[in-house]
């Protein structure tokens, strides 16, 4: 059991690989380029399609990694750098597309999962009635007399 | 024969494998017609206003070349293919027969487009050797030595080519984005048909 929570504590401090080729490329405020990273693993790196930008070595995420920074710098917030790529490469770049209707059977497949199982198990429940319940003695008379008038 | 509940089930995948097959021919007809692309990425850009990009300069040693700027699609008169190329890619030399080609028909008087060009990330001395190649196909070049300028394009890679269309008041319009090589086939299948559609 120890062992096992060590292990679990240990899986905690696992932090994804990054691509950053170089230290120079990171910005010198630790608080802004764990911002940058946050956004840039939202963008998809669009030479190597399932990879972030940040996870990429392609020189076109290189590019984008360093727009990313630049664009923090100049003091943007997260959702209009956010804009800014996808005016350029549409909602595509997005790891995490936004609701639309295009994106909303993806958005609303949880629910809809969850609401088709709820129905599947209210008909199982309804199929397994419960057992009749046991003849009366008064009932058993009735029906044995019945069955021996035949 | 009456039909129950045992049949409807039975028959939901005979149904669906026939939607299957149908979303398969259509896909192949699609495919076989030039209307669908599994390779085609996002093209936010058609339709829209020529983006703004920073102006990139003319290459160096080449008189009668001039560099590309937003200004320049301000008052074009004709529809003007921009192509989005780099001597170090393969493809980019696979269409050079083509915008040979391309480029001799258009020396003609009734030229139905200009050719232009966006170099990216490319050395100049390169460049120039691959114009001569070409065969010095375009008649306005930018380079854009360190890939800012396509990225305001939206170009995820080279070769990439744009079709924009006179429009004063939007400064250009893109109509049409494709990327991989240009071929004749494209050339008549997508971009022929928005020149022929233009008033």
């Amino acid at each position: 059991m120890r062992l096992l929570l060590a292990l679990c504590l240990l899986l905690l401090t696992i932090t994804p690989c990054l691509a950053v080729d170089t230290p120079d490329e990171m910005l010198p405020d630790p608080a802004l380029e764990q911002k940058a990273q946050q956004i840039g693993q939202q963008l998809r790196c669009l030479v190597c399609q399932n990879e972030s930008i940040e996870e990429s070595s392609a020189p076109l995420a290189r590019d984008l990694r360093h727009i990313v920074r630049q664009q923090l710098q100049q003091g943007r917030s997260a959702t209009e750098i956010e804009t800014w790529m996808t005016q350029r490469y549409g909602e595509f770049i997005r790891l995490r597309p936004g609701f639309s209707p295009a994106t909303a059977l993806l958005w609303l497949m949880p629910l809809l999962s969850l609401m088709v199982a709820l129905l599947l198990v209210r008909r199982l429940w309804q199929r397994s009635a419960p057992p009749p319940t046991p003849l009366t003695q008064e009932e058993r008379r009735t029906l044995n007399s019945m069955l021996k008038k035949d | 024969m009456r039909l129950t509940r045992r049949h409807l089930l039975a028959a939901l995948p005979a149904l669906g494998a026939a939607g299957l097959g149908i979303g398969f021919v259509r896909m192949l007809h699609g495919l076989n017609q030039g209307h669908f692309d599994p390779r085609a990425i996002n093209t936010p850009l058609t339709g829209q206003p020529v983006p703004g990009f920073p102006a990139l300069p003319p290459l160096p040693d080449a008189p009668g070349l001039p560099g590309l700027t937003r200004e320049n699609f301000q008052n074009i008169k004709k529809p003007v293919l921009l192509s989005v190329w780099a001597s170090w890619c393969l493809p980019c030399v696979e269409e050079i027969p083509f915008l040979r080609q391309l480029a001799a028909s258009l020396a003609s008087d009734a030229t139905p487009l200009e050719l232009w060009g966006l170099c990216y990330k490319d050395q100049p001395a390169r460049a120039a050797h691959w114009l001569e190649q070409a065969g010095h196909p375009f008649t306005r070049l930018g380079m854009d030595q360190d890939g800012q300028g396509a990225i305001d394009w939206g170009v995820t890679g080279v070769p990439e080519a744009f079709l924009i269309m006179p429009d004063p008041q939007a400064g250009g319009r893109i109509v049409w984005h494709g990327t991989g090589a240009l071929t004749e086939t494209i050339y008549q299948t997508q971009i022929i048909p928005h020149l022929e559609a233009k008033p």
